[in-house]
């Protein structure tokens, strides 16, 4: 009986797994393919086995092979922050953009912006910061005999205020072009990926990426309330603390790349576990659903809109995440856990 | 063999308000240990303490003459298991996925799951009679069946000494006899240790092979059911006054309370 179970949640886990990898496939193809130079899916094959014209290698290798690749990474790497930023403290608003940590690095990148004149890589290092220390001052504060989540959840949606007062200070005091330079970056955009930025959260990935998998065990006992997590084993305040630090290098790394792309952390893993619907951590299909969302959204803001307009993925995910947002907040009070 | 689980001067406390003041207690292997008492007793204090969710503010708890304290935190919870009064359910989980849960000490680093997990969560959801619930989801269940689902959870840990806070409140009586039903059967057949703070005395006195009444953080009485609940002890340990009659089902001691009216209404 219970292996049945087992087996057929194992299947649907998988089922889901194929599907999502399936469609992060075809979306990558079509950010590939299309474009002011569209190619065929032949050609497209062609180039990327390293047997294409000199044209095809510039735009699909140098050009579009970089954006998608930097989607795909800072996809995952959001997504498995706000899984494990909900997880951990046991609420769905416990995402790092609700609770001001990518707005902690937005705030740093762009006073390292306007007022200390940075470049690319100098801004990336000052958002990683800046997210670090957001991060840690709201551990702080809500540690008081250990970290319980709703009160990190409010600390951080307070200082998620304080920091978008600073970001209105920084902006209207700026040069009007240097503040439309820092207003995009603001948005967040994979456009103009370079492999240095591809490296890094490459790297970062394939560090923490096996960490994650060794504690989704103590991930999982630790869901179930701090007593029980003791009783099984896990020493709570420490695994919280380790899996929260993971949680935040994963978000101010990928921030640090391509700005604070809005709500991807947010949505990701609720998507994920309302399409499996075991009630499982979800962490894989999490990862996919992140990766899906922001290369959907760059190719919107690429080509689906109207006219020749080519707007930054952030506004695609922001016009994602903001509903669900509603919806989150409109449902929860019904069934009692407001948050 | 059982480890020997014992509190050995032990005070405990929740942000330095001292509620248990250094206490002793040998929990006695293989037997069935209930502790009762009147509200803020300290029982469930004493419980976490036990399972070193409650780090002692003086003395130790020790398991096979070791401080708990001092062991890793996993082997630990290979012989000691506890369901707390209110445990947290994920949204959404299945009762298969939480059973599984219960098997968290006994995977290491690399090793996952195994068909041995496999073997013993299905023994626990064929012991709790929660088998055919496998595929359901815990907050589609009724109160009765959660906890069972629970209690397959905690077998799953398959832990020598098993602590159980308050494993029959919310239920109607129907469910409770079935849920201390589970716990002896549990116990005469595997040799399973169980220590669990019951609150309806006569259930107490029934399923105890050994009783500890509490009164504001201290023992007052600890032995056989026969010999600790008598009038003058529930008198002290719960200002009732009561008379002490035999069970008829089992000859346990049955408290009657008496009431200001003594029954007349």
């Amino acid at each position: 009986m219970t292996t049945h179970a087992r087996v057929q949640r194992t299947r649907r886990n998988r089922s889901v797994v194929l599907v999502l990898v399936g469609a992060v496939v075809i979306v990558a193809a079509f950010s590939l393919a299309v474009g002011a130079y569209s190619l065929s899916v032949p050609d497209l094959l062609r180039t990327l086995a390293g047997q294409g014209t000199q044209s095809e290698n510039f735009i699909v290798l140098s050009l579009r092979l970089p954006r998608l690749t930097l989607a795909l990474l800072v996809g995952v790497a959001f997504a498995l922050s706000g899984a494990l930023f909900q997880t951990v403290l046991r609420n769905p608003l416990a995402s790092p953009d609700i609770i001001g940590v990518t707005g902690g690095a937005s705030a740093a990148a762009v006073f390292g912006m306007l007022i200390l004149g940075f470049g690319s890589i100098a801004t990336s290092l000052a958002a990683f910061v800046g997210a670090i220390i957001v991060a840690c001052v709201i551990y702080l504060l809500a540690r008081r005999g250990g970290v319980v989540g709703y009160r990190f959840v409010l600390i951080g949606v307070g200082v998620a205020f304080m920091v978008q007062g600073l970001l209105g200070y920084l902006l209207s005091r700026a040069d009007l072009n240097d503040a439309q330079g820092a207003l995009l970056w603001l948005v967040g955009s994979v456009s103009g990926a370079g492999w240095q930025d591809i490296a890094l959260v490459a790297v970062v990935l394939l560090v923490l990426l096996p960490v994650i998998r060794v504690l989704s065990g103590r991930l999982g006992a630790l869901q179930l309330g701090d007593d029980l997590a003791t009783s099984l084993g896990v020493g709570a305040e420490r695994t919280r603390l380790v899996l929260l630090v993971i949680a935040v290098a994963l978000a101010a790394t990928a921030t640090a790349a391509v700005g604070p792309l809005a709500f991807v952390a947010f949505v990701a893993a609720p998507i994920a576990r309302r399409v499996l619907g075991t009630g499982g951590l979800a962490l894989i299909p999490a990862a996919l659903v992140g990766a899906l969302i922001t290369t959907v959204a760059d190719f919107t803001a690429q080509h689906l809109l109207p006219g020749q307009l080519e707007l930054p993925a952030g506004i695609i995910t922001g016009a994602i995440g903001a509903p669900y947002l509603l919806w989150l907040i409109a449902t929860s009070n019904k069934t009692g856990k407001g948050a | 063999m059982t480890q020997l689980l014992r509190a050995e001067g032990v005070s405990l406390g929740y942000d330095h308000t001292p509620i248990i003041d250094s206490l002793d207690l040998e929990v006695i292997p293989g037997a069935i240990t209930v502790i009762v008492g009147a509200n803020a007793s300290g029982k469930s204090t004493l419980l976490k303490g036990l399972a070193r969710l409650l780090k002692p503010d003086a003395g130790q708890v020790s398991l096979g003459g070791r401080n708990i304290a001092a062991l890793p935190g996993k082997k630990v919870a290979t012989v000691v298991g506890l369901l707390p009064q209110q445990p947290i359910a994920p949204d959404g989980i299945t009762v298969t996925d939480l059973v599984g849960r219960g098997r968290y000490p006994h995977q290491g680093w690399f090793r996952q799951w195994s068909s041995t997990d496999d073997e013993i969560v299905a023994a626990a959801m064929a012991a709790t009679n929660t088998g055919e619930l496998a595929g359901r989801r815990l907050e589609d269940l009724s109160g009765g069946q959660r906890q069972r689902v629970w209690i397959a959870m905690a077998l799953a840990q398959d832990p020598e000494i098993l602590l159980l806070d308050e494993p029959t409140t919310f239920l109607d009586v129907t469910h409770q006899i079935e849920v201390l039903d589970l716990l002896l059967e549990r116990n005469r057949e595997r040799g399973t240790t169980v220590v669990m703070v019951l609150h309806d005395l006569n259930l107490a006195a029934r399923y105890a092979d050994h009783l500890v009444v509490m009164r504001a953080g201290s023992i007052v009485a600890n032995g056989l059911p026969a010999e600790t609940l008598t009038a003058d002890i529930v008198r002290h340990a719960f200002d009732l006054e009561a008379r002490i009659v035999p069970d008829p089902v089992c000859g346990a001691p049955m408290v009657v309370p008496i009431g200001r009216f003594h029954g007349q209404v």
